[in-house]
C-alpha cells in the first residue's frame, strides 16, 4: 500500500500539478482568442530554459548555501515575467494580424511559432539533455514512511498558491471579470465596453506565466530537453479538453486526471505485469483526448464547444 | 570529380524534392481542396513507409515479414494501408471542427509513432526496418539515381494529372463548396460527410505513398525518421508557401522550400563544426519565420488558387452547353 502511494500516487499528483498549470493557459486562450495554441508546449519549454539560464546567473552571485531547488524558486518569478512578456510579443507580432481571419490560420501560425521557439532553445542551449542539478536526491525525513522529495513540496505548494491567486483574480478583480465575460461571449463583452485587447494581454500574461512555471517544474522533476515542449503539448491539450475548454477550474481537474491516468496506467491492476507497458504511458493521454473530442467535446464539466 | 559530386548532390536534391512534392499534393487534397486541417501527416507517412518497407524487404527475424515482394506491391500496400487507417480515423474524427481535428490528428499520429517505436514484432522497434530495396539500385552510378528519379517523376506526373482532373471535375467543385461554405453545400443536397471522408482518405493515402517512397529512397525506415518537423511541418509549409488549393503551387512550394532547406545546409556546412551544428537550428527558425511572413503578407502563396473557369451555357447555341 505504501509502495503504491510512493511510486504511483505521489508522482501522479506532481505530474498533475504540472499539466494543470499548462492546461489553464491552453483553456483560457481557447476561450478568449478562440484557437488551439500549438506553441503552448514550447512556451513551457522556454520557461524551463529561462529558469536554467537564471540559475546560472544566480550561481555567479556571491550567495552561499543555497540549494538548487531554492535557486530555481528564486528564478521562477523572473522566468514567469519573461515568458509572459515573450507571449505578449509573439501575440502582437504573429497572432494579432489574424484576429479577424479564420481561426485555423492562427493554428498554423502557432504551429510555426512552436518550431521557432524550439529552434531558438536548441540554438542557445544545444540539443543535449540538461539538468538544474545532478546527484542523488534523498526524500525528506519528516514525511516518512512516505517518500516525498523536497521538490515535490515546492511544486505542490507553489501550484496551489498560483491557483488561489488565479481564482482571486478571476472572481474579485475587474480584469478577471472581464476575462470571464469575454470567454463567455466575446461580442457581448465588446459592446458592453470591455477593452478586449487588454483582456487578451492578460490572457497571455496568465497563460505564458503559468506555462513557464509548468515547464520549470517539469524540468525540476525530470530534465530539460528541447523537445520537452512537444512532449508536454498533447497531455496538456488532453487536460484542457477533459476539463472543458474555457474552464480554468476544469483544466486543473483535467490536469490532475491526465497526470493520474498516465502514472496509474502502469500499475499492475490485473495480474503481475503493468496494466499498460510504460512505453505506451503517454499514449493513454492521447487516446483519452481523442475519445473525449469525439464523444464529449464539451469536457467532463461542460465547457464550450466552438 | 568535383562536378560529378555536385551532379550527384543535385540528383539527391531532386529525388527528395519530388518525394516531398508528392506528399504536398496529399496535404493539398486535405487542406487546399476541402479545408481539412490534418496535422497527422507523420502518422500516415509512418503507416505508408512501414508498409512498403515490410512488404518489400527480405525476411527478418525481428519484425513482421519482410515479404520480399516486388516494389510496386509495396507502394500499393502503402497507399492501401494508409488509406485504410485514414478511413477509420476519418470515420471517428471528421465530424470535429477544424481545431479539434488538428489536435485529434496530432494525437493519433503520436500514438502511431509510439506503436512503431515500441511494437518490435511489427516494426522492428528502434532499429526499424532495414534492407529496403530501391528501384534500379543495381545500375551503376549515376544511372541508379536517375532511374529512381524517373520513377518518381512519372508517379508525380500521373498523380498531378489525376488530381488536377479531380480538381476541375464536379467532385472537386463539391469539395471547394464544402470548404468555403459547408451549410450551403449541405443545403444544395451534397452529402458533406461522405465527401469529406473521401477527400481525407485520398489525401492520407497519398501521404502514405509519400512515406513509402521515402522508405525506398533511404532504403530503411526507423521511428526517428517519423519526425513531425520533417514530415508534418515541412510539407505544410511547402503547401502554404506554394499556394494551397493549387496543385502546381504545391509542387513548386515543395521544390522551392526543399531548395532553400538544402542550400542553407550547404551554407551552414561551410561554418566551423561547432557553429555548424547550432546553425542548423537557425534554419528551422528561418523556415518558421518564412511561414509567418507568407501567412501575413502573401496568404495565397507563390501560385494562388485559381478556380477553374466554369463555362456558362452558350447563348447562341444552347444545346452546346
Amino acid at each position: 500500500m505504501i509502495d503504491f502511494v510512493n511510486q504511483y500516487l505521489i508522482p501522479a499528483l506532481v505530474l498533475g500539478c504540472i499539466y494543470s498549470l499548462g492546461a489553464i493557459g491552453i483553456s483560457m486562450i481557447f476561450a478568449i482568442l478562440r484557437f488551439a495554441h500549438f506553441a503552448h508546449g514550447d512556451l513551457m519549454a522556454m520557461g524551463a530554459y529561462l529558469g536554467l539560464f537564471l540559475v546560472g546567473i544566480i550561481d555567479l552571485l556571491p550567495l552561499d548555501g543555497l540549494s538548487v531547488n531554492a535557486k530555481v524558486l528564486i528564478a521562477l518569478p523572473f522566468s514567469f515575467v519573461a515568458t509572459a512578456a515573450a507571449a505578449i510579443l509573439i501575440d502582437r507580432l504573429f497572432y494579432k494580424p489574424f484576429r479577424k481571419s479564420k481561426t485555423i490560420i492562427l493554428v498554423i501560425a502557432s504551429f510555426g511559432i512552436a518550431l521557432m521557439l524550439r529552434s531558438l532553445i536548441q540554438l542557445f542551449f544545444g540539443a543535449d539533455v540538461l539538468n538544474y542539478s545532478t546527484g542523488i536526491r534523498f526524500p525528506l525525513e519528516m514525511f516518512k514512511p512516505l517518500r516525498v522529495q523536497e521538490r515535490y513540496v515546492y511544486i505542490v505548494v507553489v501550484t496551489l498558491a498560483l491557483m488561489f491567486a488565479l481564482h482571486f483574480m478571476l472572481t474579485r478583480t475587474r480584469t478577471g471579470k472581464a476575462m470571464r465575460a469575454m470567454s463567455d461571449d466575446a461580442d457581448l463583452a465588446r459592446v458592453s465596453g470591455i477593452n478586449t485587447e487588454k483582456v487578451v494581454m492578460w490572457t497571455w500574461i496568465i497563460g505564458g506565466g503559468l506555462a513557464a512555471v509548468a515547464g520549470t517544474f517539469l524540468a525540476m522533476d525530470t530534465r530539460l530537453v528541447p523537445t520537452m515542449g512537444w512532449d508536454l503539448l498533447l497531455p496538456t491539450f488532453a487536460a484542457a479538453i477533459l476539463g472543458g475548454l474555457g474552464r480554468p477550474y476544469g483544466a486543473i481537474a483535467g490536469g490532475m486526471i491526465i497526470g493520474a491516468m498516465e502514472e496509474l496506467s502502469t500499475f499492475p491492476w490485473i495480474g503481475d505485469g503493468p496494466l499498460i507497458s510504460p512505453d505506451y504511458k503517454t499514449a493513454v493521454a492521447f487516446a483519452v483526448m481523442v475519445l473525449m473530442l469525439v464523444f464529449r467535446p464539451q469536457g467532463l464539466f461542460g465547457g464550450r464547444v466552438l | 570529380m568535383e562536378l560529378f559530386g555536385l551532379f550527384m548532390y543535385l540528383l539527391g536534391f531532386l529525388a527528395v524534392a519530388l518525394i516531398y512534392a508528392i506528399g504536398c499534393l496529399g496535404v493539398n487534397i486535405n487542406w487546399g481542396f476541402t479545408g481539412l486541417f490534418n496535422v497527422g501527416v507523420a502518422g500516415f507517412f509512418a503507416v505508408g513507409a512501414y508498409s512498403t518497407a515490410i512488404v518489400t524487404s527480405p525476411p527478418s527475424p525481428v519484425h513482421l515479414g519482410g515479404f520480399d515482394l516486388p516494389i510496386p506491391v509495396g507502394l500499393v500496400a502503402a497507399i492501401v494501408f494508409a488509406g485504410a487507417v485514414a478511413w477509420v480515423v476519418g470515420r471517428i474524427c471528421l465530424r470535429l471542427r477544424s481545431d479539434y481535428l488538428a489536435i485529434a490528428t496530432v494525437g493519433i499520429a503520436e500514438i502511431l509513432r509510439l506503436v512503431f517505436r515500441n511494437f518490435e514484432s511489427l516494426g522492428g522497434g528502434p532499429f526499424g526496418v532495414q534492407r529496403v530495396p530501391r528501384p534500379f539500385e543495381s545500375l551503376p552510378q549515376p544511372w541508379s539515381e536517375i532511374g529512381f528519379i524517373v520513377v518518381l517523376a512519372v508517379i508525380l506526373l500521373l498523380l498531378y494529372v489525376l488530381i488536377q482532373r479531380a480538381w476541375s471535375a464536379p467532385w472537386g467543385r463539391v469539395l471547394r463548396a464544402i470548404r468555403d461554405n459547408e451549410e450551403a453545400a449541405a443545403a444544395a443536397g451534397k452529402n458533406v460527410e461522405a465527401f469529406r471522408l473521401q477527400a481525407f482518405v485520398l489525401g492520407s493515402a497519398i501521404m502514405g505513398l509519400f512515406g513509402g517512397l521515402f522508405a525506398l529512397y533511404t532504403k530503411t525506415i526507423t521511428p526517428n525518421a517519423i519526425e513531425p518537423l520533417m514530415v508534418t511541418f515541412l510539407p505544410w509549409v511547402m503547401l502554404i508557401v506554394g499556394g494551397s488549393g493549387n496543385n502546381k503551387g504545391a509542387i513548386l512550394g515543395a521544390v522551392a522550400i526543399w531548395a532553400l532547406w538544402t542550400m542553407t545546409e550547404i551554407l551552414t556546412g561551410l561554418l566551423p563544426s561547432d557553429w555548424a551544428s547550432r546553425a542548423a537550428f537557425i534554419r528551422v527558425f528561418l523556415i518558421g519565420l518564412l511561414l509567418q511572413i507568407v501567412l501575413q503578407r502573401f496568404p495565397g502563396g507563390l501560385l494562388p488558387e485559381k478556380p477553374p473557369i466554369i463555362r456558362a451555357p452558350d447563348e447562341k447555341h444552347p444545346d452546346r452547353a
